[in-house]
C-alpha cells in the first residue's frame, strides 16, 4: 500500500501525535517552529487530497482495515476537501506569519503548552471533517473544543476567563445535546455510520424519535457554529483571544461545526423525513435572516475592532446558512463558497489586526485615528479584506454575494425580500467598515502616534498574502466553485 | 500589437503609471509629474491608435477570466466606449497640466496619493469604456467609485470626510443596493450580460418589469445623477478642482450616463424600450431633473456648486436624449458627452484658476476679475456659453441634434424642455459673464492677484479650444456614432 | 404501563433538566461545573438505559453457553469515551474557575460583571 492510500487518517493522526511533543520543545522557538512545519505537513497532505478527490471522487478509508459500518470509516469528498484546505492553510498561516503576535502576547514558558494545544485544535478539527461515523465527530469535536478554550484562555487579558468559560459551558451543551440526539438515532438505526445512517433510516416505521434527534442534533450543532440566537458566547471569545487564535478560529472554527450540520440535515436526514426540507427551512430561514441583520446592527454601533468583526461573523454564518436553507444546489453551493470566501476575508481582517495590535495599546475605534498614516500597508490590507466583506467586486466575497443572490431570487417573492436582507446588510458592513476607515485615514491621531511604526515585515507578509488572495478568488473562482458545487450536489444526492 | 492586446495596455499603462508615480513621489516632484505625463500620454496613444480599426468597423474583444460559468471579464470596443476613452484619454494629459499648476500653486499635502489614485481612476474609466459585458462595467464602476473616495476627501478635514461620506455612501449605496441586483435579475432572466446591439432582454422580460428593472438600472447607476440620487454630486465638490473637473465633469459623471446610454442601446435595446410602455417614466424624470437642477443652480451662491447643479441638468440633458429613442437623438446623447466634457471642464478649469490667485470662492466676489484675469475669464466665458448652447461652441452643435431627435420624435415636451432649460441655462451663467466683466473690481489692495500659474492658464485655454474647434470638427464624432446608430436602427 | 415501563427515560430527563437548571440559574461557577456534569451524566444514563436488553447479561462469550442474551456492549464503549470527554472537560473549566478566582478574587458570575464593567 502506497502512502497515498492512508492520507486521509494521516491527516488526523500527524498534529495529533506530534501535539505531546511539542511540549517538551523548550525555549528558542523550537515549538513554533514544529508546530509550524506540522501544521504545513497537514496542509501539503489536504492538498494531496483534494487533487485525489478532484482525480477519482471522494476517499473512503477504513480504519484499521475494519471495513464500514462496522469499523471506524474516514471519508473524504470534495465538501471536505474544501474544508480541510480551509482549516489546514488558516491554521499554517496563521502559525507560519503570527510568531511575533503570539511572542508578544504570550510568555515564552507557556508557548510549548500552546502550541501542543493549537496542533490538538487542528487535529480535532480535521477529524471532525473526515470522521464519517457520528460518534467520531463528536470526541473529535471534543478534543478541538476543549483544546481551543486552552487558546482562547491563553489571552492577555483577564476577561479571556469569564468568556472562556461561557464558551465552556455552551460549547459543552451543545456537544452534549448532539450527543443526545446521535443516541436517539442509533436507537432507532443501530448504526454510528452517516451513510449506513441514511440506508437503514429508510426501514424506521417510528419516525417520531428521529425527529426528536434532528432537533437536537440541529440545535447542538447550531450552538458550536454560532448560529443566531446561539451566538452569545462568540463576541467575547473572539474578542480576548490571542490576535492569532483569532484569526484562525475566525476563519474556519465555526465552519466545520455548520459543516457537520448540513451532512447531517442533508445526507441523513433529507431523504428520510418527510417535510423534512419544509421544516429545515422555514426553521432556518427566519434565524439566518435575523442573525444577519442583527448581528450587523450591533456591529455598527460597536467601537472594539475585534468585537465589531466577531459581529460580522455572526452575520457571515448567517449567509452560509442562508443559502444552505435554500436546499437548492444553487443555494448550497453560494453557501458552501462562502465558507471558503469568508475564511479570507475574515483571515485578511484578523491578520491586520494583529498587526495593528503590535503597534497601538488598544484597539478600540477611537484609539486608531490616523493610524493609516503611520500603517500605511496594514490598513491597505485592512481596507482589502474588508471590501472583500463588503462584496465589491473584484474581491472574493462579491462571488459569494452573487452565487447567494442569485440562489435567493429563484424563490420567487419570498427571494425578493432575502435579498432586500441581504443587500441591506451588505450595505450595514459597508457602513460599519467605512467608519474604521474614516477613522483610520482622516482621524485625529492619538497622543502617542509619534512612536507608532509599520508592523513587523515578515507578519506584513502574511497580511498580505491573504489579503491577496481574496483578490486571486475574486478573479479566478475556479478552485472553490468546482468543490463547492461538487459538494452542493453530493449533499443533494445527485452524485454517486 | 492585437487590438486585443491594446485593451489590455490602455488598462494597464494607467496602473503601471501610478506604481511608477508612487516609487518616484517620495524623492522628486519633478519626476514623479514627468511619470503623469509620460503616462498620459502613452495612455493617449494607445486610445487613439485604436481609432481608425473602428472607423474601419472593427470591434476588437478579448476575455481575460471566467469569474463564473457563463460570466467573464471581457472587453470589447465600440463607438461609444471608444468615444468615452478617447475623451477621457485627451482630458487627462490637460488635467495634468492642470493638476501641476494648481497642486503646488495651492502648496497642497499628499501630491503624490493624488497623482496615483488619479492614475488607478483612469484606468478604471479605460475599464468602463471597454467593458464587454455589465459584470465588467460593474467591476470598474465600483473600482472608479472606491479609488476617487480618496481625492474627494482629499484635505482630510472634517468637513471633507462628511462630505466624501456622502459621497462614497450614495454611489456605493445605489450600485450594491439596485445596480447589482438589477445586474442580477437580468444574467438569471437572460444567461447573458454581453452588451449585444439591439439588446438582449426582449422576450425575456416583460410588462411592468420592464419598467421596474429600468428603475433599477437607472438609479442604481448613481454616477448618472439623476434626481433624486444626485445629491454626491454637490457633495464632491469639496474635492480639489483638478479633481472635479476631471472626475465629476468628464470621468465619473460620464461613466454614468455612458452606462445608462449603453444599458438603454445594448441591454434594453431601442426598440424594445420605444414598444414598452412601463419605460416612458425615464423621460419625464430626465426631464424634471433637467428643470429641477436648474432651477437649483439659479440659487447657488458658490461657484463650484452651481456648476455641480449645472451639470446635473445637463447631465440629465444625456439621459433625456438617450431616451428619446430616436437615432438623431441618441447621435445627440453622444455628441454631448464629449461636448459637455469639452465645456464643464473649462469652467471647473477656470473656477481652480480664480481659486489658487485669489482664493475666491463665492460669485459674488467675482466683481471685475476680468481684468486680473483675462485669459482664465475668457474661457470660462466660452465655456459658459456652451453651455447656454450659443454657436460657434461645442454645446450648439450637440443641442442641435437632441433638438432634431425631438423633432423625430414628435415630443413636444422634450422642445419644450430645451428651450426652457436654455432660458434658465442663460438666467445663471450669463449674470456671473456681467459681474466678471462689467461689476467694478473691489478686491482690496491686500489681496492684489493676477493671472493664475501658466500651466493652469495653458490647461484652461487648451480647452476652451476644444470647445471652439469641437463646432468645426466633430466630423469624427459623428461618423463614429453613426455606426452605433447604425446599428440599433 | 407504556409511560410508566419507560421510567429509566423519565429518570434521564428528569435528571437532564436538574442538570441544565443548575447551569442557567447558578451564579457560582462551580455550581455551574457540577451542573454541567449532571447534565452530561444524564445523556450517559441515556445511552446505557437503550444498550441494555432484557434479561440480557454482561456480553461475555463463556464455554460451553450458547444460548445466553446479552446487553448491547457497544453504547457502554461509547459512554466511556464520553465519560472521559466529561471529565476532561470539567477538569479544564475547574482550571479556569482557579484562574478566575486568581484574577478576579471571586466565583460569582455577577460580580465578575461588575468588576469587568468597571475596568
Amino acid at each position: 500500500m502506497s502512502i497515498y492510500q492512508h492520507l486521509p487518517a494521516l491527516q488526523v493522526v500527524v498534529p495529533m501525535l506530534i501535539a505531546p511533543l511539542v511540549v517538551l520543545m523548550r525555549g528558542r522557538g523550537l515549538a513554533w517552529a514544529m508546530a509550524t512545519a506540522t501544521s504545513m505537513m497537514a496542509f501539503i497532505i489536504a492538498v494531496s487530497l483534494t487533487n485525489i478527490v478532484l482525480e477519482t471522487g471522494a476517499v473512503s478509508y477504513a480504519m484499521g482495515s475494519w471495513q464500514a459500518p462496522y469499523g471506524i470509516e474516514l471519508r473524504v469528498t470534495a465538501f471536505s476537501a474544501l474544508l480541510l484546505l480551509i482549516v489546514t492553510a488558516a491554521s499554517t498561516i496563521t502559525l507560519l506569519f503570527g510568531k511575533q503576535s503570539i511572542d508578544s502576547q504570550l510568555e515564552e514558558h507557556r508557548q510549548p503548552m500552546f502550541y501542543a494545544a493549537w496542533l490538538l485544535v487542528l487535529a480535532g478539527l480535521v477529524g471532525i471533517v473526515v470522521a464519517g461515523d457520528a460518534f467520531n465527530i463528536f470526541v473529535f469535536m471534543e478534543v478541538s473544543s476543549l483544546a481551543s478554550y486552552i487558546l482562547i484562555a491563553a489571552g492577555p487579558n483577564r476577561k479571556a476567563m469569564p468568556s472562556v468559560f461561557k464558551y465552556l459551558i455552551m460549547g459543552t451543551i451543545g456537544a452534549t445535546f448532539y450527543l443526545i440526539g446521535v443516541g436517539l438515532i442509533y436507537m432507532m438505526t443501530g448504526t454510528l455510520n452517516l451513510a449506513d445512517m441514511e440506508v437503514r433510516l429508510q426501514e424506521v416505521q417510528d419516525i417520531k424519535p428521529i425527529i426528536v434527534a434532528a432537533g437536537f442534533i440541529t440545535v447542538g450543532l447550531a450552538l458550536k457554529a454560532a448560529v443566531f440566537p446561539l451566538h452569545v458566547w462568540l463576541p467575547n471569545s473572539y474578542t480576548y483571544a490571542p490576535h492569532m487564535v483569532t484569526a484562525f478560529f475566525a476563519a474556519c472554527a465555526t465552519k466545520v461545526s455548520l459543516f457537520v450540520l448540513l451532512r447531517f440535515e442533508f445526507l441523513v436526514f433529507h431523504q428520510n423525513l418527510v417535510e423534512h426540507v419544509g421544516h429545515f427551512s422555514t426553521f432556518l430561514i427566519p434565524l439566518a435572516v435575523i442573525g444577519i441583520l442583527l448581528a450587523s446592527g450591533v456591529a455598527l454601533f460597536e467601537s472594539h475592532l475585534k468585537r465589531l468583526l466577531a459581529y460580522s461573523s455572526i452575520a457571515q454564518v448567517g449567509y452560509i446558512l442562508l443559502g444552505a436553507s435554500m436546499a437548492t444546489a444553487s443555494g448550497l453551493t453560494a453557501g458552501i463558497i462562502h465558507m471558503f470566501n469568508h475564511a479570507l476575508a475574515k483571515g485578511a481582517l484578523f491578520f491586520a489586526i494583529a498587526c495593528l495590535a503590535t503597534q497601538v495599546s488598544s484597539l478600540r475605534l477611537e484609539n486608531l485615528g490616523g493610524v493609516a498614516r503611520k500603517m500605511p500597508w496594514t490598513m491597505a490590507a485592512f481596507v482589502i479584506g474588508g471590501l472583500s466583506l463588503v462584496g465589491i467586486p473584484g474581491t472574493a466575497g462579491f462571488i459569494s454575494k452573487w452565487l447567494l443572490i442569485s440562489a435567493v431570487l429563484e424563490k420567487g417573492t419570498l427571494g425578493i425580500f432575502l435579498v432586500v436582507a441581504v443587500l441591506v446588510s451588505s450595505l450595514m458592513a459597508a457602513v460599519y467598515f467605512w467608519r474604521i476607515v474614516e477613522v483610520a485615514y482622516f482621524g485625529d491621531a492619538p497622543k502617542q502616534s509619534a512612536e507608532l511604526h509599520e508592523a513587523p515585515k515578515w507578519m506584513l507578509l502574511g497580511t498580505w498574502f491573504v489579503a491577496l488572495a481574496n483578490i486571486y478568488y475574486g478573479l479566478n473562482p475556479s478552485l472553490p466553485l468546482l468543490l463547492s458545487n461538487q459538494a452542493a450536489a453530493s449533499l443533494l444526492g445527485q452524485l454517486p | 500589437m492585437t487590438s486585443g492586446m491594446q485593451i489590455i495596455a490602455a488598462l494597464l499603462v494607467p496602473l503601471i503609471g501610478a506604481i511608477g508615480i508612487a516609487l518616484v513621489g517620495r524623492k522628486s516632484p519633478n519626476l514623479r509629474e514627468a511619470v503623469t505625463f509620460i503616462t498620459a500620454i502613452a495612455l493617449l496613444v494607445i486610445v487613439w491608435t485604436m481609432l481608425p480599426g473602428l472607423f474601419a468597423g472593427e470591434r476588437p474583444e478579448i476575455t481575460l477570466t471566467e469569474l463564473l460559468p457563463g460570466l467573464s471579464i471581457k472587453f470589447q470596443v465600440e463607438p461609444l466606449g471608444m468615444m468615452f476613452a478617447a475623451l477621457a484619454s485627451l482630458l487627462w494629459i490637460v488635467n495634468s497640466i492642470y493638476s501641476l499648476g494648481y497642486m503646488r500653486g495651492n502648496k497642497e499635502q499628499h501630491q503624490t496619493r493624488f497623482y496615483v489614485l488619479f492614475a488607478v481612476a483612469l484606468s478604471a474609466v479605460m475599464g468602463i469604456a471597454f467593458a464587454g459585458n455589465l459584470l465588467t462595467l460593474f467591476i470598474f464602476y465600483e473600482i472608479l467609485t472606491l479609488s476617487t473616495y480618496p481625492l474627494v476627501a482629499h484635505k482630510g478635514d472634517g468637513k471633507t470626510v462628511a462630505s466624501a461620506r456622502v459621497y462614497m455612501g450614495i454611489l456605493l449605496a445605489t450600485s450594491i443596493g439596485l445596480f447589482l441586483p438589477a445586474i442580477i435579475w437580468t444574467y438569471m432572466a437572460t444567461g447573458t450580460l454581453d452588451f449585444v446591439p439591439g439588446g438582449i432582454l426582449e422576450g425575456h422580460v416583460a410588462g411592468p418589469a420592464v419598467g421596474l428593472l429600468l428603475v433599477l438600472f437607472v438609479f442604481g447607476v448613481g454616477k448618472a445623477a439623476l434626481m433624486p440620487v444626485h445629491r454626491w454630486l454637490p457633495a464632491a465638490m469639496v474635492a480639489p478642482t483638478p479633481v472635479s473637473a476631471l472626475l465629476h465633469a468628464v470621468a465619473v459623471v460620464k461613466a454614468g450616463v455612458f452606462t445608462i446610454t449603453k444599458i438603454i442601446i445594448y441591454i434594453f435595446g431601442v426598440d424594445f424600450l420605444a414598444v414598452e410602455p412601463s419605460t416612458d417614466w425615464l423621460l419625464y424624470a430626465a426631464i424634471f431633473t433637467v428643470i429641477a437642477a436648474s432651477i437649483v443652480a439659479l440659487r447657488q451662491t458658490n461657484l463650484k456648486r452651481l456648476l455641480a447643479y449645472s451639470t446635473i441638468a445637463q447631465l440629465s440633458y444625456i439621459i433625456m436624449a438617450a431616451a428619446l429613442l430616436t437615432p438623431m437623438a441618441e447621435i445627440g446623447a453622444s455628441l454631448h458627452i464629449v461636448a459637455h466634457a469639452f465645456g464643464k471642464i473649462t469652467l471647473f478649469f477656470a473656477a481652480g484658476c480664480i481659486y489658487v490667485a485669489s482664493k475666491k470662492t463665492e460669485i459674488a466676489q467675482l466683481a471685475g476679475i476680468g481684468r486680473r484675469m483675462p485669459w482664465t475669464m475668457a474661457a470660462f466665458t466660452i465655456g459658459a456659453l456652451s453651455m447656454i448652447g450659443v454657436p460657434p461652441t461645442a454645446g450648439f452643435v450637440s443641442k442641435w441634434y437632441i433638438l432634431g431627435g425631438a423633432f423625430q420624435a414628435d415630443s413636444y415636451i422634450v422642445i419644450a424642455t430645451l428651450v426652457l432649460s436654455t432660458v434658465l441655462n442663460a438666467a445663471y451663467f450669463l449674470p456671473i459673464l456681467y459681474i466678471a466683466w462689467f461689476r467694478n473690481d473691489e478686491t482690496t489692495p491686500a489681496n492684489n492677484h493676477g493671472e493664475a500659474p501658466k500651466a493652469m492658464v495653458i490647461a484652461v485655454t487648451i480647452t476652451a479650444a476644444l470647445t471652439l474647434l469641437f463646432m468645426a470638427f466633430n466630423q469624427p464624432v459623428l461618423d463614429l456614432e453613426s455606426q452605433l446608430v447604425g446599428i440599433t436602427r | 404501563m407504556e409511560i410508566l415501563g419507560l421510567y429509566n427515560y423519565w429518570a434521564y430527563v428528569a435528571v437532564l433538566m436538574i442538570g441544565f437548571y443548575a447551569v442557567i440559574a447558578k451564579s457560582n461557577l462551580i455550581k455551574k461545573l457540577i451542573g454541567l456534569s449532571i447534565f452530561q451524566s444524564a445523556v450517559f444514563l441515556l445511552y446505557i438505559t437503550m444498550g441494555k436488553v432484557d434479561g440480557g447479561t454482561a456480553p461475555i462469550i463463556q464455554a460451553g453457553v450458547s444460548d445466553q442474551i446479552f446487553s448491547n456492549p457497544l453504547p457502554q464503549v461509547l459512554i466511556l469515551t464520553a465519560i472521559v470527554v466529561g471529565v476532561s472537560t470539567l477538569a479544564l473549566g475547574l482550571a479556569i474557575v482557579v484562574r478566575i478566582k486568581e484574577s478576579y478574587g471571586t466565583i460569582e458570575e455577577d460580580q465578575i460583571h461588575l468588576l469587568d464593567h468597571k475596568s
